[in-house]
């Protein structure tokens, strides 16, 4: 499969600290992959060189074949990536439709439509009871469906993220796990996630990338990957493994 | 534009005269500098503190013959009295409230302010002239007004103080802690409403100071206020949101802008180059002159 | 058409709309001259407010120097119409012109250099200020002396040049009023008043769901200063005397917005809300004080600064909010407890 998504040599600092270093992965079209790592590792860093919101110090990030870094964070919303955030950011003065319409825009000409697009979204995810309450009264997996569903609205290539699972109380998670899946499987959309929570990794991915200090220690398939010493010995440190 | 027939004197003793004066502009700054840089508020009141510090003065004057520098610090007192018990009483509720809403409750208080003084003092110009107000020293080509040498001499003393507060006093160090990081602030136990009261007041009693000189430099009426807030924000931007030096430095740069534009082009339009100096700080170095950036 | 227009609104507003708009077109009949001009105030401080509200309240950008605005535009009509004899209908395409320019600078230089805030506020300041002072300097609009447009005798109406009655002007202000509130209503269900408002509660948010921040933002502050810039015109040509030190100072600027944010900011019906209490109050203060002997220059602003310190503490999202969902006019259901702000709301993780 082509690669949707491709990190090549990409290296970002911040006052000094080096928060990801030569890293380099792709994400093949229309699969899952799953990005892990501890804390600090540089794993939402890498989302944010995605999603435009930092410059790469060095390397590329390609969308498509199309080189994507450098952009602003509107415009590669445009180009095809949504991206949740890992401290949600729901518009808390707006009805949980009102905030997927605002994804929907993104996709469609004018307002009537994206008002259905995003009541369609809405129903994927679950939040059709909850559509005109207003963000700020959802518990916090319903604003994570929301952040979810608004991203999706925008009608992305592919999915970013980060840390959705978090928080979730397991039948939540089960739900969520079987909405991307159903996602991927019905419209091919790529999906690129950090995860903590490794049920819904090994449930989702076919691929998982490790990320340690800022570097890549490993990459392949989720049995492969957990059974790894590099990557244990991460988690674990030295002694464990 | 500038008069040929103008000695290079004149130019000196303006831009000393200026100098002078924005110590005390500075002053004035320096509070404010402490209050936004602390407590984060923006005090829309801080020119209509230092007009109630001034007119105290006046009363003093009028009433008992004292002079202004002699009254610093009851007057100083007085403004600190009044900002604790303005932040703890009226603006604490309102730290994590959206701007709109502090400038709201601020440009309230300034207003009832304003208008008491109103009352109290009428509306007529009001001055305080001292034994020595036409006294003025002699160096060479250079003649200083005493009231401006006094006054500016005043301010460094209490800015000094204020320094050495905060660099060495725990409640300085305190203060400095939960401007630094809330949070951890918090979290180490310092009690974070009593801090914010202390700083208010520390701002008011330089504001209050800074009114006890400025009263001996210009002639005060109620609506000086709101001119005089402006000023102090101007002078905080441009010298640095942060930096206590650079409310000084912000205080002397905007008195010297001031002085000699006046004199280089007209009177009047001599705050369009404080606005001037604002606007390009704004948008080339918005931490100020020595101000950090934040993050 | 009729969806565009009236979607979203709740019948029973409708119904209150239909009969306050009547109400207002019909009261010039029964009202005297004095009420006329208080009400002619009530509406031009709606309006501007109104416009006002486009930046602060869907833009989310604290503006005190809007007198600008109303500045420009007074000048460029009123001198086009001094000096040349343009009307006001065509010199108010310079009015706009200039204070949309005005604004995008003000815009540009904002956003390009990432000032906001406190510090976006102080800069309309400036820009205020400079203006007033640089007015005081030009002699072509009369400069500190002022600047005079001659009057004529009120017994004839010429609505091109807007030479009239009060009651002229009360229904030119009412139906720009009106206009305003039509405009911002349907602006707010179009794509751009989405935008705006998702740019207000989250920048990076919105920023990740493709909205191009500055140019929205721009949209916000072009606008807002052009409308604003019409109520100038008015200005002009109802007082028939423009001074820089009354039209561009900061008590301008203070008076326009304090309708706003004590009707509600953001709100449609906010600005005109808080138009209308705070004459009322204004008003009723001073006859107060005048039925109880009570003369002191100063008292009557003391009250109106205690009744504001009071709104602003114990109404903090403004009176129409409440109001509206007392008179059973909020059509959404469900409130939460966070309030918009600065803050973003956090979750976990």
């Amino acid at each position: 499969m082509a690669a949707l998504l491709e990190l090549s040599s990409v290296s970002k600092s911040f006052a000094g600290l080096k928060a990801v270093q030569d890293v380099s992965f792709s994400v093949p079209e229309g699969s899952i992959v799953a990005l892990i790592g501890p804390n600090g590792a540089g794993k939402t860093t890498c989302f944010n060189l995605v999603a435009g919101v930092y410059r790469p110090d060095a390397g590329e990030v390609k969308l498509g074949g199309a080189r994507i870094d450098g952009w602003r964070s509107d415009q590669i919303c445009r180009a095809g990536v949504g991206r949740t955030f890992q401290l949600v950011k729901p518009f808390a003065g707006l009805t949980v439709m009102e905030n997927v319409i605002v994804g929907a825009l993104n996709a469609t000409a004018g307002v009537r439509e994206a008002r259905q697009k995003a009541g369609e979204v809405i129903e994927q995810l679950g939040l059709g009871p909850k559509l005109d309450h207003m963000a700020s009264s959802l518990t916090l997996p319903e604003r994570k469906r929301l952040e979810v569903a608004r991203a999706l609205a925008t009608g992305p290539k592919i999915l970013l993220l980060d840390e959705v699972m978090a928080g979730l109380r397991p039948t939540e998670m089960d739900h969520m796990v079987a909405v991307l899946r159903e996602l991927n499987a019905r419209l091919g959309l790529t999906i690129l996630l950090i995860e903590h929570v490794m049920r819904a990794v090994m449930a989702l991915s076919a691929q998982v990338i490790v990320l340690h200090h800022g570097e890549v220690i490993a990459s392949g398939p989720p049995a492969q990957v957990t059974r790894d010493p590099a990557v244990l010995e991460c988690y674990l440190g030295e002694e464990a493994v | 534009m500038a008069d040929p027939h103008v000695p290079a004197a004149i130019y000196l003793n303006v831009a000393v005269s200026g100098l002078l004066t924005g110590l005390v502009y500075g002053l004035m700054a320096l509070g404010l500098s402490v209050i936004f840089g602390v407590v984060r508020v923006v005090n829309f009141a801080h020119g209509e503190m230092m007009t109630i510090a001034m007119y105290i003065a006046i009363a003093l004057f009028a009433a008992f013959k004292l002079d202004p520098l002699v009254m610093l610090v009851p007057i100083a007192a007085v403004l600190f009295a009044l900002g604790y018990v303005m932040q703890r009483g009226l603006i604490n509720p309102f730290i994590n409230r959206p701007e709109h809403s502090q400038f709201m409750l601020l440009v309230a208080i300034a207003l009832i302010m304003v208008n008491v003084l109103l009352i109290i003092f009428g509306p007529d110009a009001q001055s305080v002239q001292t034994r020595y107000a036409f006294d003025s020293f002699q160096l060479g080509a250079l003649i200083v007004d005493a009231t401006k040498l006094y006054a500016a001499i005043a301010a460094l003393a209490v800015a000094a103080a204020l320094f050495a507060f905060f660099r060495f006093t725990l409640a300085g160090k305190a203060i400095r802690a939960c401007a630094d990081n809330y949070m951890g602030a918090l979290v180490v136990g310092l009690n974070v409403k009593q801090l914010y009261a202390l700083t208010f007041g520390l701002g008011a009693a330089c504001v209050g100071a800074a009114g006890a000189m400025m009263v001996l430099l210009v002639d005060v009426t109620p609506p000086l206020g709101p001119a005089y807030t402006l000023l102090a924000f101007v002078i905080v931007i441009t010298g640095g949101l942060g930096s206590m030096p650079g409310a000084l430095l912000g205080g002397v740069l905007i008195g010297l802008t001031e002085a000699l534009g006046g004199l280089l082009f007209t009177p009047s339009a001599k705050s369009m180059f404080a606005f001037g100096l604002l606007v390009l700080v704004l948008l080339f170095r918005p931490q100020g002159i020595l101000g950090k950036r934040q993050s | 058409m009729r969806e565009i227009l009236l979607g979203g609104v709740p019948r029973r507003g409708l119904v209150l709309l239909s009969i306050l708009l009547a109400l207002l077109v019909a009261l010039p009949i029964v009202v005297n001259d004095y009420l006329i001009t208080v009400l002619i105030l009530i509406l031009y401080f709606a309006y501007v407010g109104q416009a006002w509200n486009l930046m602060m309240g869907f833009a989310g950008q604290l503006s005190l120097g809007h007198a600008l605005y109303v500045g420009l535009g007074a000048y460029a009509a009123a001198a086009l119409y001094v000096h040349y004899g343009v009307s006001p209908w065509i010199g108010l395409g310079a009015s706009i012109a200039i204070s949309a320019a005005a604004g995008a600078i003000i815009g540009f230089l904002a956003f390009r250099f990432g000032v906001s805030g406190v510090y976006f506020a102080i800069l309309t300041i400036a820009f205020a200020e400079f203006a007033r002072i640089g007015f005081d300097h030009w002699s072509w609009v009369g400069g500190s002396a002022g600047f005079f447009l001659p009057v004529a005798n009120y017994t004839r109406s010429d609505l091109w040049n807007l030479r009239g009655s009060p009651t002229m002007f009360y229904y030119l202000m009412l139906a720009m009023t009106v206009a305003a509130f039509v405009l911002c209503h349907l602006l707010l269900r179009a794509r751009v008043g989405y935008y705006w408002l998702a740019i207000r509660e989250s920048p990076e948010a919105a920023q990740a769901l493709g909205i191009n921040i500055f140019r929205y933002k721009m949209y916000a502050v072009v606008l807002s200063a052009a409308m604003t810039s019409l109520g100038g015109v008015v200005f002009a040509f109802y007082y028939n005397n423009l001074f820089p030190e009354q039209v561009f100072h900061i008590s301008r600027s203070i008076e326009l917005i304090l309708g706003p944010i004590i009707g509600g900011i953001g709100t449609l019906f906010g600005p005109i809300v808080g138009a209308f209490v705070l004459t009322a109050l204004a008003e009723s203060l001073g006859e107060i004080m005048h039925a109880f002997g009570i003369d002191i220059p100063g008292i009557k602003q003391v009250f109106y600064g205690v009744c504001l310190l009071v709104v602003v503490m114990f109404l903090p999202d403004g009176i129409w909010p409440p109001l509206s969902k007392a008179l059973g006019l909020d059509g959404k259901r469900i409130q939460g407890g966070d309030k918009p702000g600065k803050s973003d709301t956090g979750g976990g993780g």
